[in-house]
């Protein structure tokens, strides 16, 4: 059984002030931190990261403490930060390229599926592209159609790519730290509606920042959360919701408004998926929500209602439900039309439970 | 929008549709481009700055003039052994293009792609290079393998995809990969290799290193996005990064103008960036020489990058897939006006007293024979399609480092298919 509960291993201490807490901004500036001085390879670079440290600020002070040829800006072109970035790999280092949003990450697409994605396998091990390719996406931030993509999608569908989205601040640093030392490449997309603070679904409530959250207690130094293990959110008997990135805390504030006793399963990564995690729980509720915010056609959330429905058919009391975006570009004024907010979600579990 | 009056006198616009010289059945006549002289083009210092290089991205960098000689500033000055070497190198390529080729009709291999015409601009350029330098080739750098002394026995496995093919049947034939020989895995996908290379050399600078990287690209490529990042990295970080631009006028059956070889040429693009640019006789082996050294040293000094257009010609068909004869004039190899690169370093060696044709022959004789016999060899690990490729299960593994579950499923599902196929045989095999 691979459920680790963050909640167990971290058990919630607000209140007390000598936990360290942390927002998912300051959580993964110390990942990147703490792997650049473990390990003289990790290279940090995108546009706009070294002097001013990033636009979301995430690879703030990086520059002044390691050094200009460690932590650099780039020319605006994310084709050549990703090329670049894979013959670093076949040098040695372990470059963490920054993409300032998800949505820019498609002209460097072409070095990240066909050459970063499968140079292990097409040199037969010679060559390795061990890069973490950080990006923020998703939205809710009023970003328009090309600051709001959530392309998770495109990525799972690529054989030798990993895909790594956290949902809390404890789990961006250790999850970080995990991508950095894996010697595959790994697309860590951050939810930049959650950099801040946890979000609920209401954009009309004021957003309660991470420092009163119970994951914002954040260790200092080193530690990791495996690639692979899910996070058992809350447990529960009636429905199982599997979610991943902002959508986890909308689950999570939906269930506990509407008094749903659910198991809420934050994926935490895409692939390595843990299967096992997803079986337990669906064959212990036999009701399974799959939310996320990309748009719905041929997203990750179809590839999760059918692992579930191959694996868990007979244990199922009511059809599988999906909670995603819908097929349209992200719009810009009516962003709260197209967010999957309580009332999906709430629907989605009126049906599951009047199965 | 400002409304257009009726009966204005203004020019309709006209769209622009490059269109090559000559096609099928046309007299090939290249006396429009003008090659300059040999010994003429001046060599400034290698640490001189990008703009200084401005003539030498217009003219040809030639060294082998008619009379067989070398002459002025970019004469390498290489001794008698080396240039045997060199020739050497260049028998072995075109024998092995030759059986390759043919392997390739005798239903070996799935597909060959020969560099005849264009050795000088692999084997000169490699042999320029420190043999630790990284090399970031595309598919017709087939010299550089062979001048760094990669057994041929292995380039064969790797052609016939067969059981003793390092890369498991993986890739495309040509396709090879050699971290011992600093050779990085060729891509399908045309110019990738171009900013990985400059991700290696300024890898290379962060780390301290003293080696190189050079990466080669085919000039109908360099309209890639890849290719102009490439650029852009390697001038913005000053990467000790050698870009060399193939431009043997044809890409398929496009011919250079479709790159934009009509308005200027590939070495003057350089200038644009700021690298310094090379515009170089690409069948002149010791002009090929003197420049990618020129590029070596500038490089290893920290002065800068450097693009090297190699201007050669396509003698043979693009690929065993393809046929020029539907497309260009026949008789454009025969009207090259820059020769043929083998044929100009053993004149030149003989004009220097230190080869002869009887020589030449017994060389070219005994590369045949070896490629022959190490064809034979290679042929014991199985062809192409013949039952002896690398063992089954290997198709799952190193699409990560550690098998992932879903892949191991399949691996299941495809074993329990090989049972059904071919039952009482080791499903693995
Ligand atoms: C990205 C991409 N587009 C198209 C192709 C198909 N293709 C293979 S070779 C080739 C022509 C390349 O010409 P050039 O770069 O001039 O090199 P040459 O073959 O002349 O050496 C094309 C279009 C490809 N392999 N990759």
């Amino acid at each position: 059984m691979v459920v680790s509960t963050q909640v167990k291993e971290q058990p919630a201490t607000a209140g007390q002030d000598t936990e360290r807490r942390l927002n998912m901004i300051e959580a993964i500036n110390e990942a990147l931190d703490v792997m650049m001085a473990r390990d003289p390879d990790v290279i940090v670079m995108g546009e706009d990261v070294g002097y001013f440290g990033g636009v979301f600020r995430c690879t703030a002070g990086l520059q002044e403490k390691h050094g200009k040829t460690r932590v650099f800006d780039t020319p605006i072109s994310e084709c050549g930060i990703i090329g670049v970035a894979v013959g670093m790999g076949a040098y040695g280092l372990r470059p963490v390229p920054e993409i300032q949003f998800a949505d820019y990450i498609y002209p460097g697409l072409d070095q990240l599926i066909s050459e970063a994605a499968r140079l292990r396998y097409r040199s037969a091990c010679d060559y390795i592209a061990p890069m973490t390719v950080r990006s923020p996406f998703g939205g809710g931030i009023f970003g328009g159609q090309t600051h709001s993509q959530s392309p998770e999608a495109i990525f799972t569908h690529v054989a030798g790519l990993k895909t790594v989205i956290p949902a809390t601040p404890y789990d961006a640093k250790g999850l970080l730290i995990s991508a950095i030392e894996d010697n595959d490449p790994v697309i860590f997309f951050e939810p930049k509606r959650i950099y801040n603070g946890p979000f609920s679904g209401y954009y009309d409530k004021p957003v309660e920042p991470w420092k009163k959250h119970r994951d914002s207690v954040v260790p200092e130094g080193y530690y990791k959360i495996p690639l692979g293990k899910a996070r058992t959110v809350t447990e529960g008997e009636q429905i199982t919701v599997l979610a991943y990135g902002t959508m986890v805390h909308v689950a999570e504030a939906v269930c506990a408004e509407k008094g749903v006793e659910a198991d809420i399963l934050d994926l935490r990564t895409m692939m390595p998926l843990d299967i096992e995690a997803i079986e337990a729980s669906v064959k212990k509720t036999g009701k399974c929500m799959i939310v996320h915010e990309a748009t719905r056609t041929s997203g990750f959330g179809a590839e999760l209602s059918a692992l579930v429905q191959e694996r868990c058919f007979y244990h199922l009391e009511a059809p599988i439900e999906r909670v995603t975006g819908f097929d349209t570009p992200y719009p810009h004024s009516l962003e709260w039309a197209y967010f999957p907010g309580p009332v999906r979600l709430g629907e989605a579990i009126d049906r599951l439970l009047s199965e | 929008m400002a409304d257009r009056p009726e009966g204005q006198n203004k020019p309709r616009l006209a769209l622009h549709v490059p269109e090559p010289k000559f096609r099928p059945g046309d007299k090939a006549d290249f006396s429009h481009i003008d090659i300059g002289e040999p010994g003429k083009m001046p060599r400034p210092d290698e640490a001189c700055e990008a703009k200084d290089t401005l003539p030498l991205c217009y003219d040809l960098i030639r060294v082998l003039g008619d009379d067989d000689k070398a002459h002025g500033p970019w004469n390498p000055k290489l001794d008698p052994d080396t240039l045997r070497t060199m020739l050497q190198h260049f028998s072995t390529v075109r024998a092995f293009d030759e059986r390759m080729f043919r392997g390739q009709r005798q239903g070996k291999t799935s597909f060959y792609m020969k560099c005849t015409g264009e050795e000088a601009t692999s084997i000169s350029a490699a042999m320029a290079l420190a043999s630790d330098d990284m090399v970031f080739p595309s598919y017709r750098q087939q010299g550089v393998l062979i001048a760094r002394g990669y057994p041929l026995l292995e380039m064969i496995n790797q052609i016939y995809s067969n059981k003793g093919d390092k890369l498991k049947g993986r890739q495309l034939p040509i396709m090879y990969s050699s971290r011992d020989h600093s050779f990085f895995s060729i891509s399908g996908n045309l110019a990738t290799q171009t900013p990985q290379a400059v991700g290696w050399a300024m890898a290379s600078a962060i780390k301290g290193d003293s080696r190189i990287a050079a990466t080669w690209v085919g000039e109908g490529s360099t309209a890639e996005g890849d290719f102009h990042s490439a650029c852009t990295f390697a001038t913005v970080y000053n990467a000790p990064v050698i870009l060399n631009v193939i431009n043997n006028q044809w890409a398929i059956s496009s011919f250079s103008g479709f790159a934009g070889a009509e308005r200027t040429t590939f070495a003057a693009r350089a200038l644009g960036y700021g690298l310094a640019g090379l515009r170089v006789d690409g069948n002149d082996p010791l002009a090929v020489y003197a420049a990618e050294q020129w590029a070596a040293n500038r490089a290893r000094a920290n002065a800068g990058p450097t693009l090297i257009e190699h201007f050669t010609y396509r003698a043979e068909g693009h690929s065993t897939s393809d046929d020029p004869s539907g497309y260009r004039s026949a008789q454009e190899r025969e009207e090259w006006p820059l020769g043929d690169p083998v044929t100009r370093l053993k004149d030149h060696l003989i004009a220097l007293g230190e080869w002869d044709e009887d020589r030449q022959a017994a060389m070219d004789k005994e590369a045949a024979e070896h490629v022959k016999a190490t064809t034979k060899e290679a042929e014991k690990n199985g062809i192409l399609g013949h039952g002896l490729h690398h063992p089954f299960r290997t198709m799952f593994q190193d699409v990560y480092e550690d098998l992932p579950w879903h892949l191991e499923e399949q691996a299941a599902q495809a074993k329990r298919e090989r049972e059904i196929k071919w039952p009482g045989e080791e499903p693995w095999s």
